[in-house]
């Protein structure tokens, strides 16, 4: 019986190294919450995305709705054209925005959402015609200073 | 004697001590099949090796996880930064910590004591009995120990990795006690590691970890001085050795890994 109880064991062990395992690939790495969210698509063109990364949180009023899953170039209009999956159960108004903002001085970049007012809902493959993009440090300070330049020359 | 051609004994020993090694390895490597057939030897092992060293692991784990987050956190709020907690506590524990941490408590846990046992089979002549009764103490003895080392330390490595991140560990530092955002912790854990990096990662070290351990452990024990003075000086010399070539091949995999990008 002895031989018994140390299968069981050592059974109970390899089941938690392989919970383990499951564990590490399905909660805490990106598979998470890739495959299969239930939700639609909606794309946004964008002048310029900044650091914003495929797996950015989409939001709403602050509360996450969806993410980014792909960010292309248009190549027409050589604008960088961002993919996003919104849950179901999120309605968008048709004329929402949507604008790339930072999370903090230094934190991620998202896309933030803003809601329009129209009774229609963006669905599925629809494009969200109202955006902005990222805002470049390098270029408000360029502006900054330019303006600065102009007052110094009045 | 003069000085020069003492040195040049001492590599050439050193040399030949490393070359015995590569062998022991490739025949402890050759007489693996032979186990497909007596699975029994490996689950005993399995017991010995990954049992009993659950403990340990589960508890440094937890421990780990709670000082890095700790930590991260006075660091990381002063920039107001704090929902990076996740993130940073997952990040260290899986790309360094977790395996090497791990392979480390492993090594002294559990390499020393496949080394004491097998230095103390050959003190005691039992290895030699083996022989004479035509069983090969290379598949009898070191095949099973090397294998269970090498299954029981990438799963424990994955249970250490859990135990630091989850509910017992960074997250009850982080979430419970100093007041991170739950829902923050998880999704920056889950937008920033990476399974075909990171994950992977996990698997590629700690095999490659499991390898030198218990490779380093049978070998001293099976090349051990058949005394009590050289029992014990395979002991030490298995943990203090395993330990040294873990963090060089951990700086090196490291490396390799992350290096591009």
């Amino acid at each position: 019986m002895q031989s018994r109880g140390l299968e069981i064991v050592v059974g109970f062990f390899v089941c938690l190294g392989i919970a383990a395992v499951f564990i590490l690939t399905m909660r805490v790495s990106d598979l998470a919450d890739t495959g299969g969210i239930e939700g639609y698509t909606v794309t946004a063109a964008f002048s310029n995305v900044g650091g914003l990364k495929a797996g950015a949180p989409v939001q709403l009023a602050g509360v996450r709705i969806g993410r980014v899953t792909d960010i292309r170039i248009d190549n027409t209009t050589y604008e960088a054209v961002v993919s996003m999956r919104i849950r179901e159960g999120y309605e968008l108004p048709e004329d929402s925005d949507a604008q790339i903002l930072t999370a903090g001085l230094l934190g991620e970049q998202y896309v933030g959402i803003g809601p329009g007012a129209a009774r229609e809902s963006l669905a599925d493959g629809d494009r969200i015609k109202i955006t902005q993009g990222a805002v470049i440090l390098e270029e408000l300070i360029g502006q900054f200073l330019y303006q600065m330049g102009n007052r110094g020359g009045e | 004697m003069n000085a020069p051609r003492q040195g040049i004994d001492a590599v050439a020993n050193s040399l030949a001590e490393l070359g015995r090694s590569i062998f022991f390895l490739l025949r402890v490597i050759a007489s693996l099949p032979s186990l497909v057939r007596k699975p029994r030897l490996v689950i005993e092992q399995l017991y010995s090796v990954g049992v009993l060293s659950l403990v340990i692991i589960v508890v440094s784990g937890v421990f780990v996880g709670m000082v890095l987050a700790l930590s991260g956190y006075r660091l990381l709020v002063d920039f107001g930064a704090e929902e990076a907690l996740g993130t940073s506590v997952a990040l260290t524990v899986v790309r360094e910590l977790g395996p090497v941490v791990t392979a480390l408590l492993f090594a002294g846990r559990a390499g020393s004591a496949l080394a004491a046992e097998i230095g103390l089979m050959k003190a005691t002549d039992q290895l030699s009995g083996m022989e004479m009764m035509a069983v090969d103490p290379l598949r009898r003895i070191v095949a099973p120990r090397f294998l269970a080392g090498l299954i029981a330390l990438p799963l424990l490595t994955s249970i250490f990795c859990v135990m630091a991140i989850g509910a017992a560990g960074g997250h009850l530092v982080g979430v419970a006690l100093l007041g991170v955002d739950a829902g923050a912790y998880w999704s920056g854990i889950q937008e920033n590691v990476e399974f075909g990096k990171d994950i992977v990662n996990v698997f590629v070290k700690s095999g490659v970890f499991g390898v030198i351990v218990t490779w380093i452990a049978v070998y001293q024990g099976y090349s051990a001085p058949p005394t009590s003075e050289g029992v014990s000086r395979a002991t030490t010399s298995t943990v203090v050795l395993s330990s040294l070539a873990i963090l060089g091949a951990n700086l090196m995999l490291t490396a390799v890994l992350f290096g591009e990008v």
